[in-house]
């Protein structure tokens, strides 16, 4: 029992659960801390894009004209379009402004359907163990070996002609990526929980399996879910870039997509055409970093091994 | 103890000490100041004597241990003196220090599995050890030694070249010592060596300790808060609290007649074959980074007085040679009017350990 | 200050007990490696809880005393049904718990609740202390209300000395001490108003001088509100003072039973005797205890044959069990002590001791080389002699040496049962007037 009886008892608080949560997030010193901040921003940047895109953005995603006028091709930056036009005569601010909003509800959408398959799939596999768990295991395993792309590629290629929303499609493909990363993360956590001293309490005490696997596992195993969560997030960014940029991904009627703006124009860089490439491949490394700096800052937060704390050095001299 | 350390106090007394401990001081920095982990301790340890150290949990024992070969995470404020054989270890530098450690200052941990590295046999490690300190060994010769160090700690030859998963608990703890013997230290500190074994495996390890001083020499600090381990296995002891050595000296004498109030009750509180009653100390051990004024005690000792929750009582000497912290040992010194019984708000279980 | 709850003895003996344990045995099958569990196949048992026996009045105490892996935990835990018995009966309050199916368990844990060894870890670190202690209330639909629930865990709080509760109902477990935590965990147990308490080292985890503040707890709960305790320890001495008896096992059996008092004043198999030599206690006039038993708790999923405790037993004899295997740590122990030569030389001699639990009486030590019987016997006789007193040989009927091997004829084992005596009951062989130790007899045939 070292730990110390004397902290200095906090004042009662009202909102104790919440305080838990962000006390590490204050206590982040160093390297740490620059990457949470960075990364909070910069994705924080992009998801005012998307939800203001809208009011952003001076054109629709597909519009290329105005009262009557078309853009023109492959318009250099200039006060009508501040960073050009691509090939097919849309506003590239319009695109990326757009993109972000297509991007992040695609990752947004697969993520939470991925959560709520894996979650729930990991923690009773985990928790009741068996042939079921054996199975499961099996499966989801020979679908982590699968290059994520390639299964994206798939289950949007069968999906594509049954479900008429591209952005749908997208996400369910992204999904099913996801979903086994997520459900081996909670089932080999939930397996070494549920050998923890409070969950035979919670058995001993006679809480039912349900109650135990909500009130006592659940709450304990969560925590690494925002990490990978944000981790996965900007892979999923990839993957569906990569989607687009193959043709598979949200298709230009339904949404405005970075992959699929680069993939339109690749040929154009060659031809002194830099703005077409530039800024929605930027758009793609920032949203990605951002997101990246983000879980890996979160990473080190939450994990205590990790934890930079404050190195303080003690100086005999000053000690009486 | 009784003939161990009889005829062991004989020598000890006459010798000089192997290692001399002077106003220690080893803080850690933490986020809300310095811990005063070790606050002016002084000890002297003699060749071929077992010197225990008690305490409570946090009292700082471990940090003594360390603080001596300053084996101490980085930004740990030291300073005072640790003198062994004519040298302030203190003020070593860190490369000077590490060729002491092994073939002068020898260190067991409580946990022996994370100190053997369970990639290698044991004689590997055996091999390593010896290889860092004495480079111009043969390898029949850095086999014989090893195994002689293995045979005096009961574990056979036929296991030499076997992992350490391949043992027991106790075991790899017999191992842990050879490993430090193999060596031929001066000093052996031993950091709660026993503490994750049962109990006949325990007896098994500190009687190894014990005779280890019959048959090499070898000094040993143990530090343990087990006082039943001290009273059989040691011929002084050291009581800490909150840091600091609050009394000191021949460990029968202290077992049967604890003169300061915190040894006294800790002795009381500590259940034993003999207990027919509950004693205990109310209250916790004091912060280490806002520690109480005056005796570190104070809040807690049921003769506290006036001068004690004030100023800190000065080291005493008793005739019988011990070291006593506590205002009870020099009446003389309280100033007039300061002896009065000190009053007290009730301790509740809010301030419990 | 506490004094020792006496058991007056002429308190009215209740007539049922109310936990009454036959036969109780808790197996492990233990998987082996991938090859094993591919093809299905275990690669043992571990008997955790062996054919235990035990009866526990209303209001009593019992200690349950043993080396780590001598199966209390599990015994414990079977006795709530939190690990399923393999076989045997366990009734509390004329129940049978064994075979019992989770719901009607779920139902009966409100009379019988357990504290843990770690009470940092009993404790779900994501809930309060209120929804901690609280939330046994919720299950069995005790209470209704938040108000109500808080109220009377406020109550039970204050009961185990967190008072005023306020300052601890919303405070998460990593805010607490460890004394502080255990009496959460107490808190918890008691919230539902149990009758059996099952006490898994509540003390071993914390500091001592916390350790007297919590079995005071424990005992004034006790006589508040009329608890029965099953006390699980490794630690004599605080059993000695807690308990009324006491159960020592070891490898999963009870080797001796009894009134505590009775118990201590004159232990009667070995392994008491030694756990009771080895307690370290700051009594100054004693001294390093030096007749321990040799070597450590053996494998569990291989146990010894006979007596448990006969590679160990310093007064084992013939029936105790001795099989070829216990000849490795003879020889080992004989080596550590010798020169590197003359172990090489002896070592030169004897092929491989073989690791298997022997079969049958009869059992074969291979020569190292074709041919070195007779050499063999040779040293095995020399070795004999130079250590008669060692207990392995009294196992030995008769050795033989044949062209590659020494033919070895032990006697067979037996295991004891326990033989009652006065108040206390040991498994031990030499309680059995039919058996003579052979110190006694003549000397070993040779
Ligand atoms: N690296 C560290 N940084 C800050 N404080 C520390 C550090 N290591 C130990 N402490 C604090 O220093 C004090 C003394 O610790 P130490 O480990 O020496 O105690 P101990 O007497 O060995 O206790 P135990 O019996 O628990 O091993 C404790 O209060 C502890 O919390
Ligand atoms: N779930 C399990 N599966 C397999 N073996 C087990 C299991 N639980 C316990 N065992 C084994 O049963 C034996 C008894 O274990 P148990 O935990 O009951 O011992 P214990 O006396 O409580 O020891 P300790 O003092 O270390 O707590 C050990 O050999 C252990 O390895
Ligand atoms: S100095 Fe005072 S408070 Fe401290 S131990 Fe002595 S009597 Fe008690
Ligand atoms: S039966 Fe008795 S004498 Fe024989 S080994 Fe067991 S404890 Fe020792
Ligand atoms: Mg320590
Ligand atoms: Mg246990």
């Amino acid at each position: 029992m070292t730990d110390s009886p004397h902290t200095p008892v906090p004042k009662p608080q009202r909102f104790p659960a919440l305080r838990r949560i962000f006390q590490p997030v204050a206590e982040t010193r160093g390297f740490a801390r620059f990457m949470l901040w960075t990364g909070a921003v910069l994705t924080g940047l992009f998801i005012l894009m998307a939800i203001f895109a809208p009011w952003l953005s001076p054109y629709a995603f597909d519009q290329y004209q105005l009262a009557g006028v078309a853009f023109p091709q492959t318009a250099p930056p200039s006060a009508l379009h501040p960073l050009g036009t691509n090939v097919q005569s849309t506003d590239v601010l319009a695109q990326i402004l757009w993109g972000a909003r297509t991007e992040l509800l695609v990752v947004a959408l697969a993520l939470i359907l991925a959560l709520a398959i894996g979650v729930p799939l990991g923690l009773i596999a985990g928790y009741f163990g068996g042939w079921f768990d054996r199975i499961m295991v099996l499966v989801m395993d020979a679908m982590f070996a699968i290059p994520s792309l390639l299964l994206a590629l798939v289950i949007a290629f069968l999906l594509g002609s049954s479900i008429a929303s591209g952005i749908v499609v997208a996400a369910a493909a992204i999904t099913i990526v996801y979903v086994p990363q997520y459900f081996r993360v909670l089932r080999n956590h939930v397996t070494s929980v549920r050998e923890e001293s409070y969950v035979e309490a919670a058995r001993a005490i006679g809480a039912p399996p349900s109650t135990i696997l909500t009130k006592y596992i659940f709450f304990n195993v969560i925590q690494a879910i925002p990490v990978l969560a944000t981790l996965n997030a900007a892979d999923a960014i990839l993957t569906l870039t990569g989607l687009g940029f193959l043709g598979y991904g949200v298709q230009p009627t339904q949404g405005a997509e970075w992959g699929y703006d680069v993939s339109r124009a690749v040929g154009d860089a060659a031809s002194g055409i830099w703005w077409t490439t530039l800024f929605p491949g930027l758009a793609i490394v920032l949203l990605v970093t951002g997101l990246t700096l983000l879980g890996e800052g979160l990473n080190e937060t939450i994990n205590p091994v990790l934890r930079q704390r404050a190195a303080t050095r003690v100086n005999m001299e000053d000690e009486a | 103890m009784s003939e161990t350390s009889a005829n062991a106090a004989t020598p000890a007394d006459a010798e000089d000490p192997i290692l001399t401990v002077r106003d220690l001081r080893v803080f850690y920095g933490t986020p809300r100041g310095a811990a005063r982990a070790v606050d002016r301790v002084s000890l002297t340890i003699r060749p071929g004597e077992t010197l225990g150290v008690v305490g409570e949990s946090g009292s700082g024992k471990s940090t003594l241990g360390r603080g001596i070969l300053r084996l101490l995470p980085e930004g740990t404020g030291v300073d005072g003196e640790v003198l062994y054989k004519g040298q302030n270890l203190v003020k070593m530098t860190p490369d000077q220090l590490r060729r002491m450690r092994g073939p002068e200052l020898g260190l067991i941990f409580q946990e022996p599995m994370t100190r053997l590295n369970p990639l290698l046999r044991i004689q590997e490690h055996f091999e390593e050890a010896l290889k860092q300190h004495h480079p111009e060994l043969k390898r029949d010769e850095l086999r014989r030694r090893a195994l002689a160090a293995l045979g005096r700690t009961g574990i056979p030859p036929t296991r030499y070249r076997q992992y350490p998963h391949e043992f027991s608990g106790g075991m790899r703890q017999r191992i842990m010592i050879a490993l430090a013997l193999v060596l031929n230290p001066t000093l052996l500190i031993a950091d709660e060596p026993t503490t994750a074994l049962d109990v006949i495996v325990e007896a098994q390890i500190i009687r190894l300790l014990a005779d280890l001083k019959k048959t090499t020499g070898t000094a040993v600090m143990l530090i343990t808060h087990n006082l039943g381990i001290v009273a059989e296995a040691c011929d002084r002891v050291a009581v800490m609290y909150g840091g600091k050595i609050v009394e000191e000296g021949d460990a029968r004498s202290v077992f049967a007649d604890p003169q300061h109030p915190y040894t006294q009750a800790l002795l009381r509180s500590t259940i034993s074959l003999e207990t027919t009653e509950l004693h205990t100390i109310p209250g916790a051990p004091p912060s280490l980074i806002n520690p109480p004024q005056g005796c570190l005690f104070s809040p807690r000792c049921g003769h506290a007085m006036k001068v004690c929750a004030r100023k800190a009582p000065a080291e005493q000497r008793l005739e019988d040679g011990r070291r006593v912290e506590c205002w009870l040992h020099c009446p003389g010194a309280i100033p007039a009017g300061e002896e009065a019984p000190l009053e007290r708000q009730e301790i509740t279980v809010a301030d419990e350990a | 200050m506490q004094t020792k709850p006496d058991t007056a003895p002429d308190a009215p003996a209740p007539d049922v007990p109310l936990v009454s344990v036959r036969n109780l045995k808790t197996w492990f099958e233990i998987r082996g490696g991938v090859l094993d569990r591919m093809l299905g196949r275990d690669a043992g048992t571990v008997k955790a809880v062996d054919d235990v026996t035990f009866d526990l009045a209303r209001g009593e105490v019992l200690g349950l005393v043993g080396e780590s892996g001598s199966g209390k935990s599990t015994l414990g835990r079977s006795l709530l049904g939190l690990v399923h018995a393999t076989g045997g009966s366990a009734s509390f309050e004329g129940q049978e718990v064994v075979g019992l199916d989770e719901p009607a368990l779920r139902k009966l844990r409100s009379r019988m609740q357990m504290v843990f060894q770690d009470p940092h870890a009993a404790l779900n670190p994501a809930m309060t202390i209120a929804q901690s202690v609280g939330h046994p209330l919720t299950i069995h639909g005790r209470l209704k209300g938040r108000d109500e629930i808080r109220a009377h865990v406020a109550k039970t709080l204050e009961r185990v000395g967190l008072s005023p509760a306020d300052t601890y109902m919303d405070k998460y477990p990593g805010d607490l001490s460890g004394g502080q935590k255990q009496r959460a965990v107490i808190a918890r147990a008691i919230v539902l108003d149990p009758v059996l308490l099952v006490a898994d080292e509540p003390v071993s985890m914390l500091d001592m001088s916390v350790r007297s503040k919590i079995l005071k707890l424990m005992i004034d709960l006790k006589d508040q509100l009329g608890l029965t305790y099953l006390y699980i320890t490794h630690d004599l001495a605080s059993a000695k003072f807690f308990c009324d008896r006491i159960a020592i096992l070891y490898l999963g059996k009870i080797v001796e039973i009894g009134e505590a008092r009775a118990l201590y004043a004159g232990p009667k198999h070995p392994y008491t005797e030694a756990l009771l030599g080895a307690i370290p206690d700051p009594d100054p006039t004693r001294t390093i205890p030096r007749n321990l038993p040799r070597g450590e708790i053996p494998d569990a999923a291989k146990p010894p044959r006979g007596c448990a405790f006969h590679p160990r037993c310093p007064r084992a004899f013939a029936p105790c069990g001795w099989e070829l295997r216990d000849l490795t740590p003879v020889l080992e122990a004989r080596w550590a002590g010798m020169e590197e030569q003359a172990h090489l030389a002896e070592r030169a001699l004897i092929g491989e001791i073989p690791a298997e639990v022997m079969e049958g009486t009869t059992a074969r030590l291979p020569a190292a080389t074709p041919g070195g019987g007779a050499d063999l016997l040779a040293m095995l006789e020399r070795i004999r002699s130079e250590d008669p007193a060692e207990p392995f040989w009294t196992g030995i009927k008769e050795m033989r040496a044949e062209a590659d091997h020494v033919a070895m004829e032990f006697h067979p084992a037996l295991t004891p049962r326990l033989y009652a005596e006065g108040t206390t009951a040991a498994a031990c062989h030499l309680l059995d007037p039919g058996l003579t130790h052979p110190r006694a007899a003549a000397a070993p045939v040779l």
